[in-house]
């Protein structure tokens, strides 16, 4: 993975930048020591790594939109963070960049049951917007399992999703309005309380762009009342394929689980080891979650339970309780952990045609032997979204050039049969230089135009999203 | 100009040397009005994939949507968001395609549970106004590979390029349907009924208000549910336990009628006048509703979205912009869209909401790239 050379005219000048800075904010709002800025080198894309120029802590909407102009006036680039738990090298810097750190801006700023909508600074982290609605029977429905940590400024860049999206939709469906600051530094109203553009569609635009068309400093979100309950079953079967067709007859007949949730043989087995939550030792588990009132929630899981039987399953666990929801969740909820035990991991996430999951399931397979890297599945089977676990060795010369190899032709398969390069993490430096896999010059060009539009000087996380040589040119 | 392969699309658009009128089947004639050659999408027709177990839908982008709505029921299935026909309510003719419904973002009012014609909107190919011929998106539920163009295509009214295909979210019609409904609340206690009704758990998919005017007699405040018939009725009995105590209970068909009615307004339809349509909170429904019956007495209102979306019936006349001036303290965000109106009002009113500053600028800046030579609808959104 390549990044472009830094500026190194910017370099040489960063004591009177840090200085300008520090003139436009609080005290301690801007960070500048190496051994300070540590904590910005990187996010959740740990195998690389770079420190920034600096680091700006901004407060306000004014203090951010007063840290643009600066930057826009001096051609510095600005790489927004949320809480930086980008998989995809999303909030990654360069040595000639400014972080701009949203870990300030996490007040609420209206709640409103009426019209159920809450208002927050982009900071928040997604947990506690839920967590600001809660006692009074609401909440926000996008949840990521990053949740506790991330915030809603990367849910809205990334576009992120989470285990319920089957029912509720991503972030771009549960958002309502922006207020977001330009590149240099005009502050913008996108959308609000209400549904739908008065003119195009910027807010869908904003949504997933990946910090590259303005800093977002405030968001309001759409927040639903809470169902009275929810309860999964878990469904054990000796075959992908079987558990594949068993997802696909549940969606076709109609009933809208909130999570359909799919892990393999490899994953199966490192929660195991991990937590022991007494999962069987089959190929595939599916874990369906329902909601609504008691006999709701019996009624729908009858139904699945009819249709997974039709399939011959190994093993179906109905919870019919608290403790033993939580049991069936529990291997679910660990299995990255569980696979980060046993080795360092690559989480890939692309997206499928739900049709084509046993064929897919198989090649990964077979590729995984191949390259002699081992690769675990768990993922969102309801919409196809798949995240394959590639193991690999850190530590071992060559291991993660191979493990990104894997990954590559892991990903030109979900292209290949139909599908996209990623679900929910976002493209950020991971998969950059695959989206010509997907995407014709002529489609790039276009997404390039519109970053043209709300950013001509590519002063905005310009080193992402788009290959390195179709920016070149633009990038200053 | 009626091309039938995107090919021939991508041609028409290259050697077009004047404003182009894109058209799917022309029966959402909204905007400003605009001169220009006819560009039909009727000749790409055709669903090209259907995958009832994935929930996906491919179509090009003039097959008609009857087509599409007749194709999924065979597999029990709809499109979710509802999207309401305008030929009533504009007395157009004509027959409605699938790309005329994303390209107007056209949903209705499911839109409030579900959402909109945008968010099941998951792929979009086009030719924009140099001809290159371009994709966003693709065919499957989740995808962040980008930028994306899709929610951008979707509700620009053709003039960021034309659609030449789309892929659709769809989902299963449900066992049953029930309606509740209160007679002869006024719009503040209908939103409030209405307010309350979405903020329980019990998972409202549609909630709307006729005032007297518009249902010919007393008003009509309804709630829908949608499920399982055991959890239609368990939702039911909970909702006339509280919110709804002593609200009528209508179901199957005749619910299914009373939806359709609202969706495309048809107490509306073959009455003279302007149809203004206002996008808002909910709770600043009461206040809008008030000032427009105020500017212009003998106005009819239906309302959707628990209030959030406002139809009025009003005598022609000059804009019926509600802003910060007119209504003092109870500014109003939002967005009003002349919908209906006579030739001369539609070509001296700004049709869609004049857009900020800085909006303005991103949108101009968007046009010049899809569309350097601005011969697309250029005009029709007045922006
Ligand atoms: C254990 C784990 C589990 C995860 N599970 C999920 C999951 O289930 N679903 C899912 O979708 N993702 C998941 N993720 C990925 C990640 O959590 C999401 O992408 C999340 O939205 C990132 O939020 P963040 O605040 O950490 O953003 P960061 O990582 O800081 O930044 C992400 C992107 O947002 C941009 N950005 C940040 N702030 C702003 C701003 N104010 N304005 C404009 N752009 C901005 C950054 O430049 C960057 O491009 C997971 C990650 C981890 C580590």
């Amino acid at each position: 993975m390549q990044m472009p050379t830094p500026n190194a005219r910017i370099i040489s000048r960063k004591p009177q930048i840090v200085d300008h800075l520090k003139a436009l904010l609080p005290d301690g709002a801007v960070i500048h020591e190496e051994r300070e800025t540590k904590a910005y080198e990187c996010d959740a894309l740990t195998a690389y790594r770079c420190p920034p120029l600096c680091v700006v802590l901004p407060e306000n909407t004014q203090q951010v939109a007063a840290v643009m102009r600066l930057c826009h006036a001096e051609r510095i680039p600005v790489v927004p963070r949320g809480a930086g738990t980008s998989l995809a090298g999303g909030s990654l810097p360069t040595a000639d960049a400014v972080v701009l750190g949203t870990a300030r801006l996490n007040g609420v700023l209206e709640t409103d049951y009426e019209n159920r909508f809450i208002r927050v600074q982009a900071g928040r982290t997604n947990l506690s917007v839920t967590g600001a609605v809660e006692e009074d029977g609401f909440f926000y429905a996008p949840d990521p399992s990053s949740q506790l940590a991330c915030a809603i400024a990367g849910n809205i860049a990334m576009n992120s999703g989470g285990a319920h999206c089957l029912k509720y939709g991503v972030t771009t469906n549960n958002l309502m309005g922006v207020t977001m600051v330009m590149a240099d530094g005009e502050v913008v109203e996108i959308g609000g309380p209400y549904l739908d553009a008065g003119g195009l569609d910027l807010l869908g635009l904003i949504c997933g762009s990946e910090g590259q068309l303005g800093v977002v400093t405030e968001a309001t979100l759409r927040i639903l009342a809470k169902p009275e309950g929810a309860r999964p079953v878990l469904i054990g079967y000796d075959s992908n394929d079987v558990a594949g067709r068993c997802v696909s007859d549940i969606i076709k007949s109609g009933i809208l689980p909130v999570a359909i949730e799919f892990m393999d043989r490899p994953v199966i087995r490192a929660t195991e080891a991990f937590v022991g939550a007494g999962y069987p030792d089959c190929e595939a588990l599916l874990i369906i979650e329902v909601e609504g009132s008691e006999a709701e929630i019996r009624d729908q899981l009858s139904r699945i339970i009819e249709i997974a039987r039709r399939h011959d399953p190994v093993e179906l666990r109905e919870s019919t309780s608290e403790e033993e929801s939580t049991a069936i969740w529990l291997g679910r909820k660990s299995a990255f952990g569980a696979m980060g035990r046993i080795n360092d991991y690559m989480c890939l996430d692309g997206t499928i045609p739900v049709s084509e999951l046993p064929r897919v399931l198989t090649r990964i397979e077979e590729l995984s032997a191949d390259y002699g890297l081992d690769v675990g599945n768990v993922f969102h089977a309801g919409d196809g979204n798949m995240h394959p676990l590639i193991l690999f060795d850190a530590n071992k010369p060559g291991d993660l050039e191979k493990c990104e190899a894997l990954g590559a032709d892991i990903l030109r398969l979900c292209v290949d049969v139909g599908g996209c390069l990623t679900g929910e993490h976002g493209v950020g430096v991971e998969k950059r230089d695959l989206m010509g896999a997907q995407y014709s010059p002529d489609d790039l060009e276009i997404q390039l135009a519109v970053k043209d539009v709300f950013d001509p000087q590519w002063l905005l996380n310009p080193a992402k999203v788009f290959p390195l040589d179709v920016t070149e040119g633009r990038r200053t | 100009m009626i091309p039938e392969t995107e090919e021939d699309l991508a041609e028409a658009i290259r050697a077009a040397s004047g404003n182009l009128r894109i058209q799917g089947g022309g029966t959402r004639d909204i905007g400003q009005s605009i001169t220009g050659e006819v560009l039909s999408t009727a000749g790409l027709a055709g669903v090209t994939l259907y995958e009832p177990g994935a929930l996906t839908l491919v179509a090009k982008a003039g097959t008609a949507l009857a087509e599409i709505e007749a194709l999924l029921a065979r597999e029990g299935q709809r499109l979710p968001f509802e999207p309401m026909d305008h030929r009533g309510l504009l007395g157009t003719s004509g027959t409605p395609t699938i790309g005329g419904v994303v390209a107007a973002n056209v949903s209705g009012p499911r839109r409030i549970q579900v959402g909109a014609a945008r968010d099941f909107t998951l792929g979009v190919r086009f030719v924009d106004g140099t001809g290159a011929v371009l994709k966003n998106g693709g065919r499957v539920m989740k995808n962040v590979t980008g930028y994306d163009l899709v929610k951008l295509m979707a509700g620009s009214w053709g003039t960021l390029g034309v659609m030449s295909e789309v892929s659709l979210k769809v989902g299963a019609i449900p066992e049953t349907e029930a309606t509740l409904i209160a007679h002869g609340l006024d719009v503040s206690q209908a939103v409030a009924a209405l307010s309350a009704a979405l903020g329980s758990p019990f998972d409202i998919s549609g909630a709307g208000h006729l005032d007297g005017a518009a249902s010919g007699g007393e008003s009509e405040t309804r709630i829908r549910i949608e499920g399982l018939a055991g959890s239609v009725a368990y939702r039911i009995e909970r909702l006339r336990e509280g919110i709804c105590a002593g609200w009528e209970l209508v179901e199957g068909a005749m619910s299914a009628a009373l939806w359709q009615e609202l969706r495309d307004v048809t107490p509306f339809h073959n009455k003279p006048g302007h149809v203004w349509r206002y996008s808002v909170k909910p709770s600043d429904a009461p206040a809008l509703t008030g000032w427009i019956a105020r500017e212009r007495p003998g106005a009819e209102f239906v309302l959707d979205w628990g209030g959030g979306l406002v139809w009025a019936l009003v005598e022609a006349g000059a804009e019926l912009r509600p802003n910060a001036l007119v209504l003092g303290e109870n500014h109003i965000s939002g967005h009003a869209t002349l919908v209906r109106a006579d030739e001369k009002s539609r070509a001296e009113l700004s049709i869609f909401e004049p857009l900020a500053r800085i909006e303005a600028r991103i949108t101009e800046g968007l046009f010049q790239k899809f569309d350097p030579r601005r011969i697309l609808n250029h005009q029709r959104m007045g922006l």
